[in-house]
């Protein structure tokens, strides 16, 4: 039974302050959706709604057919995965694992046999009657997965399960994850603020800044199309120009920056271009090129410091408008200070609406 | 490796050491000597005075109503300290800063003005039963303990394991016998057996409390010392003494002494 979880138009506050903006999301049936975005933008509070452990102030929440929306959270039925754990310290591996069937009412022989069922799935027979405090990390976290687990859920939610662990349990654990979601088929909503980790796990992403859902896709889309500023700069698209149409001739579309500087580009390679945009690019997709005869048209600059990157050359490249990350072809080193031309590579590059 | 000690600390490590226990012995002391009258050192050796204290009805009758005052005062303090510990610990944010204070102010009050205000306020206006009156009197006095002790056993819990608690099926209510308590009950032992002696030593809450036909065991101690200054008011600090030894060498045995100064 897999089912698909709906959040329509949710507020929530905390005492006066709005941490969630009129947010909606959709998670398909057997979709790991991700919520991504850095510390204190309401991820934790979002998943906090849908457990239940926070009211929304407006907007509902669905679960399936189920309205979770004022459904206490012990009824909901939502398995849980903590980042720092939150095993019961008095009851052993496998009674942390038992709990949730026993909160059910199977009888205790069932619920050994499930939980030890589980223990094993995770990698973690042998360990069933350790206690939590003589575990590593990497063994707790297993445990609270299997907590979650054994108890079929129809959702499950993930609040920065790996934070906690090295870096190569890391990317151990979000395989193992990965592979147990998707085995059960389980929708899960999965938290981070890893933008590697939420990328190699998820099905879809959703990019959250304060309180917003900015975009949710694919990683590829996100990460090749971002839909605005927030989330290009949040991929690494690390120069944002602003610029404005001054003139249209035919698919060529004359835009200059703020600075003055003009630059002619051709709808056919870039899109449809708006009156006001902005020209999203990461270093690879400007193109530095010594200024002179016969070169392409573009920003003009002054080099700054030069970085070896083993494929190309990166150049701090400055304007009167602002300093921009351009990469240049290792066959043309060229000197800090001397004058160059910025241009943009159309299928590198995004045309995103104005920033305001 | 050892590491050697400057002289001087060690000679006032001693000498506090020494002022320490020297009333202790003194008592034993007094406790066993064959004269009517408290003296040190003892002159010769006897044990009627312990055998006096059973003797004295007023001592046997101080002493149970000394046990059931500490018994159920300090569960009632803990009846409502711990929930208390719990909303002040959890709801920590959402609280306003002076609320934990309140339940401490029992400690800053001195007992005397604690004592004479219940006489005026309970006693007297309301005219309670005296037993009644000094059970809450006590209840009242330990409870800044049950707070605090169990307040710190709750300021290390992580809640987040209610809320796993909760996600997996198990009511809130249910949650916190399953769940909380569990993990803070030596947090509550420990809460208990301060309160308990503390009531059980308590003389200034006492005094002003204790009425007709009830008193207390130390309360009893200080009438009968005033009366006869016999080595009886030894004997019986000696026992409260081994009473005391005796809870602490339980508490070191199942959870270690440590546990109490946490
Ligand atoms: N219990 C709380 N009381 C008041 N404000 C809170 C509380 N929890 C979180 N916040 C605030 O809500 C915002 C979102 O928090 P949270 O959802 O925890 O962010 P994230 O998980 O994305 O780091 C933050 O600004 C945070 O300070
Ligand atoms: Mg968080």
């Amino acid at each position: 039974m897999t089912v698909s979880l709906t959040l329509d138009s949710v507020t929530a506050h905390y005492g006066s302050t709005q941490v969630l903006k009129d947010l909606s999301l959709a998670v398909a049936a057997g979709e790991l959706v991700s919520l991504l975005g850095s510390s204190g933008c309401g991820k934790t509070t979002t998943l906090r709604l849908v457990a239940g452990f926070l009211e929304p102030t407006s907007g509902s929440i669905r679960l399936g057919e189920r309205d979770l929306t004022r459904l206490p959270a012990h009824q909901r039925n939502i398995g849980l995965v903590f980042q720092n754990y939150a095993l019961f310290p008095h009851l052993s591996v496998r009674d942390n694992v038992a709990f949730g069937l026993k909160q059910r009412g199977l009888g205790a022989a069932e619920r050994l046999k499930k939980a030890d069922a589980m223990l094993e799935r995770v990698g973690l027979a042998s360990f069933a009657e350790r206690m939590p405090a003589a575990l590593s990390g990497g063994q707790k976290q297993r445990v609270a997965l299997a907590r979650a687990l054994v108890i079929e859920p129809p959702l499950l939610m993930f609040d920065e399960p790996l934070s906690n662990l090295d870096a190569k349990l890391r990317v151990d654990m979000r395989v193992e994850i990965r592979r147990l979601q998707r085995a059960n088929g389980t929708t899960s909503l999965y938290v981070t603020h890893d933008q590697e980790e939420a990328f190699s796990i998820s099905d879809r992403v959703a990019i959250m800044n304060a309180g917003r859902i900015m975009q949710l896709d694919r990683p590829e889309v996100l990460y090749q199309r971002p839909a605005n500023s927030f989330v290009a700069r949040f991929v690494g698209f690390e120069n944002l120009i602003p610029m404005r149409v001054s003139a249209r001739d035919g698919g060529a579309v004359t835009a200059q920056t703020d600075a003055g500087a003009t630059l002619t580009l051709s709808q056919d390679a870039f899109g449809a271009i708006p009156d006001r945009f902005v020209l999203a690019a990461r270093p690879d997709g400007l193109a530095v090129t010594r200024a002179g005869e016969g070169r392409p048209a573009g920003i003009p600059v002054t080099l700054g410091i030069r970085t070896y990157l083993g494929r190309a050359y990166q150049y701090q490249c400055s304007t009167p408008g602002g300093d921009y990350l351009g990469n240049g072809p290792l066959t043309e080193p060229l000197e800090p200070g001397s004058s160059a031309i910025l241009s943009p590579v159309p299928e590198q590059c995004c045309i995103l609406p104005p920033e305001d | 490796m050892r590491t050697s000690l400057h002289p001087a600390l060690t000679i006032t490590a001693s000498l506090i050491f020494a002022i320490l226990v020297a009333p202790l012995f003194i008592i034993l002391g007094a406790a066993v000597s064959d004269t009517s009258y408290l003296t040190f050192p003892p002159q010769g050796f006897t044990l009627r005075w312990f055998t006096n204290i059973f003797e004295i009805s007023a001592f046997r009758t101080t002493a149970i109503t000394s046990l059931q005052i500490a018994m159920l005062g300090t569960a009632l303090a803990l009846l409502i300290g711990i929930p208390a510990a719990y909303a002040l610990n959890r709801f920590r944010i959402r609280l306003p800063s002076w609320l934990a204070n309140v339940f401490v102010l029992p400690i800053l009050v001195p007992e005397i003005v604690l004592g004479f205000s219940l006489l005026k306020s309970v006693t007297i206006s309301l005219g309670l039963p005296v037993f009644l009156v000094l059970l809450l009197g006590h209840a009242l006095l330990v409870l800044p303990y049950a707070v605090r002790v169990v307040g710190a056993s709750l300021a290390s819990f992580d809640f987040s394991i209610e809320e796993a608690a909760i996600s997996l099926g198990c009511p809130p209510l249910k949650t916190f016998f399953t769940v909380v308590l569990p993990n803070i009950s030596a947090g509550v032992i420990a809460a208990f057996i301060l309160a308990f002696i503390t009531s059980m030593n308590d003389v200034s809450v006492s005094l002003f409390l204790t009425g007709p036909g009830i008193s207390t065991l130390p309360i009893q101690i200080l009438a009968h010392m005033e009366q006869f200054f016999d080595p009886t008011i030894a004997s019986v600090s000696v026992l409260l003494m081994v009473l005391t030894v005796g809870v602490m060498a339980i508490v070191e045995a199942t959870l270690g002494l440590t546990f109490l100064t946490k």
